[in-house]
């Protein structure tokens, strides 16, 4: 992997500006956000354990910006980044996070569970790749009733060692549903490095054994993200079937947080952290599109002022009784 | 009504629904073109075809999640699990999936899956094709548990699991395909829930599941010659559980003995038995009494199979000596 981004200015600058803006303004959110979940957490004001997506902004941005609003995603232990990418408001998300009866899943979920059905996120996941065979079911239902709906599935590396990854991506590709498997190769699961995984050089190799298509991007290339993406979203829209997209990337922080990370080199998370996607997103649109520093400025600062009013909705917002435990097991 | 086999009260119940609501579709092993390897589900693909009859790669993980998937978003699929034993591989689909997606998300979810797999000991199948595992799903929250024992109740309870918004785990047993009983023609369903009184008896209370329903009955024949009288209740839903109709025929007969197939140790009977003293001891005159499976894996050689599986002299043991 080189330190130059994987897409040519020449790809950026086709773009629509509009869309160039939405993938700066996803990544950006993410970014404040899992900044700010950083800090209450270590504040204490946060109950449970957070698992951060900060350095992986650029895949669930790519992604989900080549996704229609009705396509569907799943995601994993680490998804704030892929349910605000889908469009999930801050405020809901931090209320949930500070487990408050405003948050989208009214304190039940937390951060490994958030759901929110109406916007196509049906659900981050604590069980390692859980959400393929949801995503294969997903993409089933919306072949069945012809909706033209597609599913991303996000997973980790460590994700493709599971007995559900193989089964979900096989029977995906028996029946050519409409689901790209979208790995965050973030080059561990927890502390077992990729080549303690797995004899493949890449992940998407793995697609080879279910005979449909596996391509592997600069993860932290928002542009090749988005581009990879969408020619594989509207490949499935077509009904030509699943794909493997690997987005290789890397977590800036530890599995957890208050994990030090000492199995991986500080070269390493230096070099990758000279690679930032967000900076390298922000310098190519002032370098290769025609985005001022002042327009920048300016979705950083909505960004800020959504996430400050966020985390204000979510302290003010009401605990819930103890005995609402007791409600939505059953419809 | 008419005289039908429980593999024909399955594929009725299945074909019924799956023309009431084209949202209802089936996947799972040999299903289709096969007819499952029960033949329960016999004819439908040619009624239904490919798409609504759907066989899978062998893939329970991903069978069991398709079907929680496709629930999430406006389907009502039935999966089949060949044998309950194989769920172990589909268990997180539904134990921590299909049971927890509502409670997780704040009660946003609906998930109207049924499982719909198979249990039970007494063919020589041994110890991977025989287990009765109610228990496992029956401890989950968030999942309903049927156990039918008849034609009639079997296909009732099986509309009624496929038109409930709640995961269901409807267990069959292989051993009842081939059991023949009076199914009314026109349509019915029965709520879950709602136990069957299905002998009044005034001694002795014998609550049975699945299979052992037709032992207990045939134990209170036995047992009615020699003068005593004994009600047997199949609760048919175990989640729910219909506790009240089992406790309104403990306190008329001070006697509790709970049958199923299924392991003793830590089993349904266990939770049945625990319910009941602490509801109505004072009712009871004489502790409540379990003869379920033996706590062994199901071995293959039949005269050790019957060994470990309750029979009918068992509980007729078991109901004199709660009588004395
Ligand atoms: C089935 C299962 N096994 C183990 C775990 C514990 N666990 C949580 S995250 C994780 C590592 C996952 O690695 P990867 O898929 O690469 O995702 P990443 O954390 O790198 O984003 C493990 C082992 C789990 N949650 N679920
Ligand atoms: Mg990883």
């Amino acid at each position: 992997m080189s330190v130059t981004p994987q897409s040519s200015p020449a790809a950026l600058a086709a773009l629509p500006r509009n869309l160039l803006e939405r993938l700066y303004r996803t990544m950006v959110r993410i970014r404040l956000f899992e900044q700010k979940a950083l800090e209450l957490f270590l504040a204490g004001e946060l109950p449970g354990f957070l698992h951060s997506c900060l350095g992986q902004e650029a895949v669930a941005a790519g992604v989900c910006a080549a996704l229609r609003e009705d396509d569907y995603i799943t995601s994993t232990h680490r998804g704030h980044g892929h349910v605000l990418a889908k469009g999930l408001a801050m405020d809901r998300m931090m209320a949930e996070l500070y487990g408050k009866t405003t948050g989208y899943c009214k304190g039940k979920g937390g951060s490994m569970h958030i759901a929110d059905f109406s916007c196509g996120v049906l659900g981050a996941n604590g069980i390692v790749a859980a959400g393929l065979p949801i995503a294969t079911g997903a993409a089933l239902s919306a072949q069945m009733r012809r909706s033209g709906q597609v599913v991303a599935a996000f997973f980790g590396d460590g994700a493709t060692s599971q007995g559900a990854f193989h089964e979900a991506v096989n029977l995906a590709a028996v029946w050519k549903l409409p689901v790209v498997y979208v790995c965050e190769n973030n080059h561990y699961a927890v502390s077992t490095p990729l080549e303690r995984q797995m004899r493949i050089a890449s992940v998407s190799e793995r697609a080879a054994a279910y005979g449909i298509p596996g391509i592997t991007v600069d993860g932290n290339d928002v542009v090749a993200v988005y581009q990879a993406a969408g020619d594989l979203i509207e490949r499935a829209r077509r009904g030509e079937g699943p794909a493997l997209l690997e987005c290789r990337t890397y977590r800036w922080l530890g599995h957890y947080v208050g994990d030090p990370a000492t199995y991986r080199p500080p070269e390493e998370l230096a070099w990758w952290k000279s690679r930032d996607p967000l900076l390298i997103f922000e310098r190519r649109l002032l370098q290769e599109a025609d985005f001022s520093e002042q327009e920048l400025a300016l979705v950083r600062r909505e960004a800020s002022d959504e996430l400050e009013a966020a985390v204000d909705f979510a302290r003010r917002s009401p605990a819930p009784r103890p005995e609402d435990a007791l409600e939505d097991v059953w419809p | 009504m008419s005289q039908i086999f429980y593999r024909q009260a399955v594929r009725d119940a299945l074909r019924e629904e799956m023309r009431r609501d084209e949202r209802v579709f089936l996947l799972g092993l040999d299903i289709g073109r096969f007819g499952g390897t029960y033949k329960a589900t016999q004819g439908l693909w040619e009624e239904f075809g490919d798409e609504r009859v759907r066989d899978t790669p062998l893939s329970e993980a991903a069978i069991a999640g398709a079907a929680v998937g496709a629930a999430l978003t406006g389907m009502r699929p039935v999966a089949e699990i060949m044998y309950m034993d194989f769920i172990t591989i589909a268990l997180d689909q539904i134990a921590n999936q299909a049971a927890k997606l509502r409670y997780m998300s704040g009660g946003q979810a609906r998930i109207p899956v049924v499982f719909r797999t198979q249990e039970g000991a007494g063919r020589s199948s041994a110890a991977q094709h025989a287990q009765s595992l109610e228990a496992w799903v029956a401890h989950i929250p968030g999942l309903k548990v049927a156990l039918p024992a008849t034609p009639y109740d079997v296909k009732g309870l099986l509309k009624t699991a496929i038109r409930d918004d709640a995961p269901v785990v409807f267990i069959e047993h292989k051993l009842l395909y081939g059991v023949k009983g009076e199914v009314p023609d026109e349509e019915y369903l029965i709520p879950f829930g709602h136990a069957r009184v299905c002998r009044q008896g005034t001694d002795l209370t014998i609550v049975a599941l699945s299979r052992m329903v037709w032992k207990a009955l045939e134990a209170a024949e036995v047992l009615a010659a020699e003068g005593i009288q004994v009600e047997v209740i199949d609760p048919r839903t175990v989640v729910p559980l219909d506790l009240a109709t089992i406790l309104a025929s403990v306190r008329k007969t001070g006697r509790l003995l709970i049958t199923h197939e299924a392991y003793t140790g830590f089993g349904v009977g266990a939770e049945i038995a625990s319910q009941v003293v602490e509801q109505a001891w004072q009712t009871l005159r004489k502790p409540p009494r379990r003869v379920c499976g033996r706590n062994v894996p199901i071995p293959f050689a039949p005269v050790m199979e019957n060994y470990v599986i309750p029979q009918v002299s068992d509980l007729v043991e078991a109901a004199k000596e709660l009588m004395r």
